[in-house]
């Protein structure tokens, strides 16, 4: 039994993870990489500066918008007071509650649609019905059901996210291939056990999906909220901001969203592939 | 690891399996009966659709039959169990668990403790050769490697019966001769009793203590054909006039109903 041919030759790490030919990349394919995203960064702010700086009118017109330096006096004037941080805070307090509860309700009722026929015909038809409704469109419900513009805030953001994740998990349960929940139960485990070891971890890369999609429609649903109704937030901030007529706070406003938004999606996507370790890195095309 | 050479008698009576949907009914299976003694090794050789996965589903618990029964030591099989395990033909290793994971996972069922379980886990790995392997996960894995897996995972609960599906059917020649090899290795450390279905005439004869020809569908018994070639058989015995002999009665057998499995169930 010893002779097993394979076992000496197979590698304990996967090629997948790691492409045999690696260390063999040329040097300039491996530093390209970084140098190619900060000079795709840097032609973007040259090609704003350019269009602002000429006052480029093609239809598109740039007289009104702020240059790119402009914009940086404008953001380091803003981290330097306290106002700013406030407005920061309130959208990140709301981000935060409302995924929160979206994710703890759309990954339990997910769970529960996708694996149990009760629960789908009980529970599914109001999410199907109310799931084209976009969350932008609760704002006047919203602000008569709950008592405080907080609350009528976090309720918009929670709603935006909750439809991805329900969907996502119910899709994630229902692709379980069924051959392992077979050889689940031919090994001894009784129904908690199968949904606890089978169709949790099963649904767990489809439920991440959820979250992503999740995460970046919560963030357009807090900021439409805040702009038709808040008093705080980055939304609403950078509302005011048009009105006020201070366009580069305007633009501040937008870049603190952008910025916001990507570091939200980047620690979902590092959490989830801390959770998921089995799943092979993406491979791509590098030439 | 031995069986005490007392579990593992199975006994399929007279079973009927017959799957209806929409009005229509497919009838898988009819009047198929076969005795296994204890610690034995039976393949089941048919055509394509004769029912053999469907049969080894009704041992596992996993289909219900429409008649007979399946009795496993005087139990009669009413859902799947643990003391039944099943060895796919592919792709049935929980991804997401590594490979200890795996074969730790009809323990953790159980209650065994962690410690206890990982050290018994271990000890089927080492049985089928993948010591060293524990913290991979199945992806990373060869097709081959995966099976082994899947046979450690399913003997780490020392089954009564171990049902194989055409467990090497998706592996090339060479890796396919030294799994079998394998296996003879594996069950004469643990003698339990296997049920190995394959399409394999050569596989069939080199593993088996018999083999059961199956006729095109609805799948009954053909032929038992015993096979008294001296254990522990090398790869070599393929060439001995014994085993050219069975495999020339065999293949009859198997052509006939392959052609007639293509010229649609027998009424
Ligand atoms: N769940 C099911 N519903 C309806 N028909 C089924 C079902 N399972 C199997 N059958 C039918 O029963 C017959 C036997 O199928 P089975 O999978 O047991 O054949 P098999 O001998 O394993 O074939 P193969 O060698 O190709 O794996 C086939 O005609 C198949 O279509
Ligand atoms: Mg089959």
């Amino acid at each position: 039994m010893g002779a097993v041919p394979e076992a000496g030759t197979a590698p304990l790490v996967s090629t997948a993870v790691v492409p045999a030919d690696a260390p063999a990349l040329p040097q300039f394919v491996r530093w390209g990489r970084p140098v190619r995203r900060v000079l795709s960064i840097g032609l973007f702010f040259v090609i704003w500066h350019l269009l602002t700086k000429w006052d480029v009118d093609l239809y598109v017109r740039f007289q009104n918008i702020p240059a790119p330096w402009e914009v940086l006096e404008e953001a380091v004037a803003l981290l330097a007071g306290r106002a700013f941080y406030v407005h920061i805070l309130a959208s990140l307090e709301r981000i935060w509650l409302g995924f929160a509860i979206a994710t703890v309700l759309g990954v339990m009722l997910g769970l529960l649609i996708g694996w149990f026929r009760f629960a789908e015909d009980t529970l599914f038809p109001p999410i199907e019905l109310l799931r084209p409704i976009p969350a932008v469109a609760w704002v006047p419900l919203s602000i008569m059901l709950w008592p405080t513009e907080r609350s009528s805030i976090v309720f918009i953001t929670t709603l935006g996210a909750f439809f991805p994740i329900v969907l996502n998990t119910v899709h994630g349960v229902e692709a379980i291939d069924r051959q392992l929940v077979r050889a689940a139960t031919s090994l001894g485990a009784g129904r908690a056990a199968i949904f606890r070891e089978v169709v949790i971890p099963g649904a767990l890369p489809s439920i991440v999906t959820g979250l992503s999609v999740g995460m970046g429609v919560s963030w357009i649903c807090l900021i439409s909220a805040e702009m038709i109704s808040g008093q705080f937030g980055v939304g609403y901030f950078t509302w005011l901001a048009y009105g006020i007529v201070k366009y580069s706070q305007v633009v501040v406003g937008m870049l603190t969203i952008g910025i916001l938004g990507m570091l939200s999606s980047a620690l979902i996507r590092v959490i989830g592939a801390r959770c998921m370790p089995w799943l092979p890195r993406r491979v791509k095309d590098e030439a | 690891m031995t069986n005490g050479g007392a579990t593992g008698r199975i006994e399929i009576n007279d079973l009927g399996i017959a799957f209806s949907r929409n009005g229509w009914t497919v009838e898988a299976v009819r009047r198929f009966t076969l005795m296994t003694t204890p610690g034995e090794f039976v393949a089941l050789l048919g055509p394509s659709g004769c029912g053999k996965t469907t049969l080894l589903n009704a041992v596992a618990g996993f289909v219900t039959p429409t008649a007979g029964q399946v009795v496993v030591d005087g139990e009669v099989v009413a859902a799947p169990g643990a003391d039944r395990g099943m060895v796919f033909q592919h792709h049935s290793l929980f991804p997401w668990k590594t490979v200890i994971g795996n074969v730790e996972f009809g323990l953790k069922m159980r209650g065994v403790s962690k410690v206890e379980r990982t050290a018994q886990a271990r000890d089927y790995l080492n049985l089928v050769g993948l010591a060293g392997f524990e913290r991979a996960y199945p992806g990373e894995l060869s097709g081959g490697m995966q099976q082994r897996v899947g046979i450690a995972r399913v003997l780490v609960n020392r089954p009564r019966v171990m049902l194989m599906d055409e467990p090497f059917g998706a592996l090339d020649a060479q890796t396919r001769l030294t799994m079998q090899e394998l296996l003879l290795g594996v069950w004469r450390e643990v003698r339990t009793t296997i049920i190995f279905v394959t399409h394999d005439i050569d596989e069939a004869l080199f593993l088996s203590d018999r083999v059961a020809v199956m006729t095109a569908r609805p799948g009954q018994i053909r032929d038992l054909v015993t096979v008294k070639l001296e254990r522990p058989r090398a790869a070599a015995v393929i060439a001995t006039p014994e085993f050219m002999a069975l495999k020339a009665r065999v293949l009859v057998q198997v052509r006939e109903e392959s052609a007639q499995a293509l010229s649609g169930p027998r009424p």
